[in-house]
C-alpha cells in the first residue's frame, strides 16, 4: 500500500502498522495532511491546524518510542478535536465571533486523556455555532461540505469532524452530541458516531450547549475505532459532578454477542416523515439481522412524538442559560461602549449568529417568571416520561434500532432558512440523548444518491459494550 | 421592645431579615480556589470561579458541613436531599452571568433562635457563591474575582421581629452563635456578614401585612438600627399622612443618615430560576447530620451557664466572658493554669479587656498567653505578690513580653515572708505616731489603713498588706 494512503486506513490497522515497525509515526501525519491539502479548500472541516507541531509531535515519538509491544493504541494517531471542546493554549471558538479569539487556558479532561494516551491533535473542527444546528451551516468560521458530495450538507453539529473522518483528514475525532449531533453528521457523512451514556464521558472542558444532554463521542471510520477512544476518554472525573463514578472496561467489539440480544423495533420511528428510502435500508438491515440475533421485536415507545419539542423547551432554556457569560467582560469579543448594558447589548447582539439569539431568546422565554411551570416544568414531566418508554421497551428487548436521520443529506442552503424543518433532522436521535442512553450511528451497504443512510442503535444506560458488540456485527455484516 | 421615638405609634412594626455569612472555608464553594481576605486582586483565581467556558462546579463538602453545623445550631429541619439553582442577571462581576444558589429546596428551613424568650423564627437556610467585587474608580470600573466564589450560607428569617431592638439583638446573637460554631468570622466590615432587612407596618390588631422595603448598604449593627429607625419613622409618615408605601429597595447611606430608592417593584429583575443541571442532588444522610452533630461546640448560652455554675461567676461578668468563643476560650485555658476562677474572671473582665480595648485587637492578637497570666494571678493569689505589684507586673508584661516570675524577681517586687521585719516596722510605725494609735484605741478602727500603708511603704510593698493589718490590730488590741 502507498505511503500516502495511509489515512484511509482505520486507527485499529494503522496502530498494528506501528507496532510491527512497518511505518513511522511520522508517515501517519504525512499522510493525513496530504488528505487535508488536497480536500479541505472544498470541505472547510478545520477551523484551525496545527501543522508545524503536529510533524514535529511525530518526530519525536519516532525518535523516542522504543518499546512497541506495550504502545498505546491511540499513540501517534492524528486526531481533531470538535472546536467547542478545549484543547490547552488553543482557539476554543465555538464556530461563533463571540469567542473568536478565545485560547483556552486548560485541557478538557477528554483531551487531557487522549493526550496521555500520546494522540496527536492536528486540529480543530467547525461546527454550528454553539453545537446548534443540523447542517453545520452556522459557523463564523463558514459552512462545511460533506466530503460525499461537497453540494451537500455534512450533517450537524459535528459536522467538521464527520467530515474531517470522512475525507481521511485525521483518523479519530471527538465530536459532541447534545440531541444528535455526532450521531447525524456521522450518518450524513457515512462514518461512525457513537454518543455515550451521559455521566459516562467527563463534560469537564466542553463549552456547554444543554447541561443535562451534553456528551462528548468519538467520530470515527469504524466501530472498532470507536470502541478503542471511548476506552480511553470515559470514565469518572472529579471535575465533573455528572460523570458517574464506575469502573470502565476496555470496551472491546465482540460481534458474537449478537446471537443472545433481542433487538427492538420502534413502530414509532418507522412512520410518515421517514423517507420511505430509508426506512427500505433499515427494514433490510433488521432481516439480515434476525437470522443472527436472538428475537426481532416490535416495540413501542409512546411519546416519540413529543421528544422533538421537549427536546427544544429543554435545550432553549438550559442554553439561555449558558450563554449568558458570553458579555463582553473577561474574554472574547467586546464592542467597547460607555455604557455597560449598551456594551452588553451589542457585544452580544453582534458576537452571537441568528440561530444561537432565536435559542437563547426561547430559552430565556421559557423560564420566565410565569412561564416556567408551563415550559420548561412541562418539559421535565415529559421528558421523565420518555424515559420511561425506554425502561419499559428494555425489559423486552436488548438493544433498540432505528434510522438516525429521517431524510437522506439535503443540499447546502435548502433547509437553512426553515428552522422548524431543520429541527426534523433530529426526529430519531433526541429521544436517547433525553433519555441519556448510549447510541450510535453506523453507515449502511446500501445507499441513496451516493450517501449511505445511518443505522442507529440505541442501549441500556452504560451498556455501550452491547451497543458495539451489535454494531459491530452490523459492520462485519455489511463488508 | 420598642424603642422610644414610635413606642406610642398605632403601628406595629414588622421585620424580616436576610442574612448572609461567609463561611470559614479553606477553599472556594465550587473550586480549589484559595478563601482569603486582602490579596492581592485576582490572585485566588481559575478558570472554574472565573467561569470560563467549558468548566464545572463541584461542591465543597467543608461548606456543606459547616452550614449543616449552623442549620442545626439554629434548630433548622435539614432536607435529606435538597438541589442547587441558578439565579440570573447580568453584572461584570458575575462572571457566569448566574449565581449557583439554592431555591426551590433549600439545605434547611424551620429553625430559631431564643431571645429573651421570644422566638425568631427562621424560614430558611441555604449554600451559595458569593460574587466578585467591582471597583469603580474614575471612568473606570474594575473587577476583583478573589471574592468571587467564596461559600455563604444565607439565612432568612420569617417577618417576626418586631422592633430595631430586636432585630439587633438577633444579629448580635446570630453572630456569636456563628462564631462559636466556628462557621463564620462574621466581620461585618469585611463583609463577612452581611444584613438586608424588609420592613413593614400594619396598624396593630390587622392580620395583613402592610407594604415592605428592602434595606440595603447596613455594614455596621448601628447602621442596622438606624437604618431601621429612619425607615420606620419614614413609613409612620406616610401612613399618617394617608399616603401608600411603595415596594422597593432602598440603599442606606451612612453619612446623610438617610435611605435612597435604588430600585423600585417594576424594576425588580426576574431572576429566571431553574435547578442548576451541573450539579446532582445533594444528599445528606442521617450519619453526616448525627457525625456534625455530636461534635457540636458549647453555644454562647450554655458556655454562660457553665461560668455561673462551675465557677460561681456572676452573670454579668459571665456575659462579658462569652462575648466571643476566643475569649471565652481564653478564660477556660487560664484558669486550667490558676484555680482561682474568680480572680481569673475579674482580671479578664478589666484589666486585660482594657488593654483591648486600648490597643483595638482581639483575644488572639493578645500577647499574653493564658498559662502567661495564670502565672501572674497565682503569685497574686498565692499573697506572693501584692495586688498594686501585679498590675505594674502586668503592664510590663504587656510590653517586654517576660514572664511575672521574672518580672517579679528582677524587680525586687515580691513580697517576703519575713515576721520578724514585720514585727519590727509594725512597732517603729506604731512608735512613730501615738496620735493616731490614740485614736484608733479610742474606737476610730479604720485609721488601721493608714498605718497598714505606712509599713507597706517602709517595706518597699513587699510585705503582704493583710498580715500587715492582722499583725498591726494585734499590738494594738492588746
Amino acid at each position: 500500500m502507498n505511503k500516502s494512503d495511509l489515512a484511509r486506513l482505520s486507527i485499529a490497522a494503522i496502530h498494528q502498522k506501528l507496532k510491527n515497525k512497518e511505518i513511522k509515526f511520522f508517515d501517519v501525519i504525512e499522510s493525513v495532511f496530504q488528505q487535508i491539502k488536497n480536500n479541505e479548500k472544498k470541505i472547510s472541516a478545520y477551523i484551525s491546524l496545527f501543522e508545524q507541531e503536529s510533524f514535529e509531535q511525530a518526530q519525536q515519538l519516532d525518535q523516542t518510542v522504543k518499546d512497541f509491544s506495550n504502545l498505546h493504541p491511540l499513540t501517534g494517531i492524528p486526531f481533531a478535536i470538535k472546536d467547542n471542546i478545549c484543547v490547552k493554549d488553543k482557539l476554543a471558538t465555538c464556530g461563533s465571533r463571540i469567542l473568536h479569539n478565545f485560547n483556552s487556558p486548560y485541557d478538557a479532561t477528554a483531551v487531557q486523556r487522549l493526550k496521555d494516551a500520546g494522540v496527536i491533535i492536528i486540529g480543530k473542527t467547525n461546527l454550528d455555532e454553539f453545537a446548534m444546528g443540523s447542517s453545520n451551516e452556522t459557523s463564523y468560521f463558514g459552512k462545511v461540505a460533506n466530503p460525499l458530495n461537497p453540494e451537500y450538507v455534512p450533517g450537524g453539529s459535528s459536522g467538521g469532524s464527520a467530515a474531517a473522518i470522512a475525507y481521511s483528514g485525521c483518523l479519530g475525532a471527538l465530536g459532541t452530541d447534545t440531541g444528535g449531533s455526532v450521531r447525524l453528521p456521522a450518518a450524513f457523512c457515512g462514518v461512525v458516531g457513537l454518543k455515550p451514556t451521559y455521566g459516562r464521558v467527563s463534560r469537564y472542558g466542553l463549552i456547554a450547549f444543554a447541561s443535562s444532554l451534553d456528551c462528548i463521542g468519538p467520530i470515527t471510520k469504524t466501530v472498532q475505532d470507536a470502541a478503542l477512544i471511548l476506552s480511553t476518554i470515559a470514565g469518572h472525573d472529579p471535575y465533573d459532578a455528572t460523570s458517574v463514578n464506575m469502573p470502565v472496561n476496555q470496551f472491546l467489539c465482540n460481534p458474537d454477542a449478537l446471537k443472545d440480544y433481542t433487538i427492538g423495533v420502534p413502530q414509532e420511528y418507522f412512520t410518515k416523515g421517514l423517507d420511505p428510502r430509508i426506512a427500505q435500508i433499515v427494514e433490510k438491515t433488521i432481516a439480515e439481522l434476525g437470522k443472527k440475533c436472538k428475537a426481532v421485536k416490535q416495540i413501542s415507545l409512546p411519546h416519540t412524538s413529543y421528544t422533538i419539542a421537549t427536546y427544544q423547551l429543554i435545550c432553549t432554556a438550559e442554553a439561555s442559560s449558558n450563554l449568558a457569560r458570553y458579555d463582553g467582560v473577561k474574554y472574547g469579543l467586546r464592542i467597547t461602549k460607555d455604557d455597560l448594558i449598551e456594551m452588553y447589548e451589542q457585544t452580544r447582539g453582534q458576537g452571537f449568529g441568528a440561530e444561537v439569539k432565536r435559542r437563547i431568546l426561547l430559552g430565556t422565554y421559557g423560564l420566565s417568571k410565569g412561564y416556567y411551570d408551563e415550559y420548561y416544568g412541562t418539559a421535565q414531566k415529559v421528558r421523565a416520561l420518555i424515559k420511561q418508554d425506554f425502561d419499559q421497551a428494555f425489559k423486552t428487548c436488548d438493544i433498540i434500532i432505528t434510522p438516525t436521520a429521517p431524510t437522506p443529506p439535503f443540499k447546502l442552503g435548502e433547509k437553512i432558512a426553515d428552522p422548524l424543518t431543520m429541527y426534523l433532522s433530529d426526529l430519531f436521535t433526541t429521544s436517547a440523548s433525553l433519555a441519556g442512553l448510549p447510541a450510535i450511528s453506523i453507515p449502511s451497504r446500501d445507499k441513496i444518491n451516493g450517501f449511505p443512510a445511518g443505522i442507529q442503535l440505541i442501549g441500556r444506560a452504560f451498556a455501550e459494550q452491547e451497543v458495539l458488540n451489535c454494531a459491530d456485527a452490523i459492520e462485519k455484516l455489511y463488508a | 421592645m420598642q424603642s422610644k421615638s414610635y413606642m406610642h405609634n398605632k403601628y406595629e412594626v414588622v421585620i424580616g431579615m436576610e442574612i448572609h455569612a461567609q463561611l470559614k472555608t479553606k477553599t472556594k464553594m465550587f473550586c480549589a480556589c484559595a478563601v482569603s481576605f486582602g490579596a492581592q486582586a485576582n490572585t485566588n483565581v481559575c478558570p472554574i470561579c472565573m467561569g470560563l467556558p467549558g468548566t464545572l462546579p463541584t461542591v465543597n463538602a467543608q461548606a456543606i458541613a459547616l452550614a449543616i453545623r449552623a442549620s442545626l445550631a439554629l434548630n433548622c429541619q435539614i432536607r435529606p436531599k435538597s438541589t442547587f439553582a441558578r439565579k440570573h442577571y447580568f453584572y461584570p462581576d458575575l462572571p457566569k452571568g448566574y449565581q449557583i444558589t439554592q431555591y426551590k429546596e433549600p439545605l434547611a428551613y424551620e429553625g430559631f433562635i431564643e431571645i429573651n424568650r421570644a422566638q425568631i423564627r427562621i424560614r430558611r437556610l441555604h449554600l451559595e457563591e458569593d460574587s466578585g467585587k467591582s471597583i469603580h474608580a474614575g471612568n473606570e470600573s474594575l473587577v476583583d474575582f478573589n471574592r468571587c466564589g467564596v461559600p455563604l450560607i444565607e439565612i432568612v428569617t420569617e417577618p417576626n421581629i418586631t422592633s430595631p431592638d430586636q432585630a439587633v439583638q438577633y444579629l448580635h446573637e446570630l453572630r456569636q452563635i456563628l462564631n462559636y460554631l466556628e462557621v463564620s468570622d462574621c466581620d461585618m466590615e469585611k463583609g463577612h456578614f452581611r444584613c438586608e432587612p424588609n420592613i413593614s407596618l400594619r396598624p396593630i390588631g390587622q392580620k395583613q401585612f402592610g407594604v415592605r422595603t428592602e434595606l440595603k448598604n447596613l455594614n455596621s449593627l448601628r447602621n442596622v438600627r438606624e437604618g431601621l429607625e429612619f425607615e420606620i419613622n419614614r413609613q409612620t409618615k406616610l401612613l399618617n399622612e394617608g399616603k401608600a408605601v411603595q415596594q422597593e429597595t432602598l440603599y442606606w447611606d451612612e453619612q446623610t443618615k438617610t435611605s435612597g430608592t435604588m430600585r423600585t417593584k417594576e424594576e425588580s429583575e426576574d431572576y429566571r430560576y431553574f435547578p442548576e443541571p451541573d450539579l446532582p442532588v445533594m444528599n445528606i444522610t442521617e450519619k453526616m447530620i448525627n457525625t456534625i452533630k455530636s461534635n457540636l461546640p458549647l453555644l454562647p448560652a450554655q458556655r454562660k451557664q457553665q461560668l455561673i455554675r462551675q465557677y460561681q461567676i456572676s452573670p454579668q461578668i459571665a456575659e462579658v466572658i462569652i462575648e466571643t468563643k476566643e475569649f471565652a476560650d481564653y478564660y477556660d485555658a487560664t484558669v486550667k493554669h490558676c484555680p482561682n476562677a474568680k480572680l481569673v474572671a475579674n482580671w479578664l473582665t478589666t484589666e486585660v479587656r482594657a488593654v483591648l480595648n486600648q490597643q483595638i485587637i482581639s483575644i488572639n492578637d493578645f500577647k499574653i498567653k493564658p498559662q502567661q497570666l495564670a502565672q501572674l494571678l497565682n503569685l497574686l493569689s498565692e499573697n506572693k505578690i501584692t495586688g498594686k505589684n501585679a498590675k505594674q507586673i502586668f503592664e510590663q508584661m504587656v510590653t517586654t513580653n517576660k514572664s511575672a516570675q521574672e518580672i517579679a524577681k528582677t524587680q525586687n517586687l515580691l513580697s517576703i515572708e519575713d515576721d520578724a521585719l514585720l514585727t519590727n516596722i509594725a512597732q517603729e510605725v506604731i512608735r512613730e505616731n501615738p496620735d493616731i494609735v490614740t485614736k484608733y484605741r479610742q474606737g476610730k478602727t479604720s485609721v488601721i489603713g493608714y498605718l497598714t500603708g505606712l509599713v507597706v511603704k517602709k517595706s518597699q510593698g513587699k510585705l503582704n498588706p493583710q498580715k500587715i493589718t492582722r499583725t498591726l490590730q494585734q499590738y494594738l488590741n492588746t
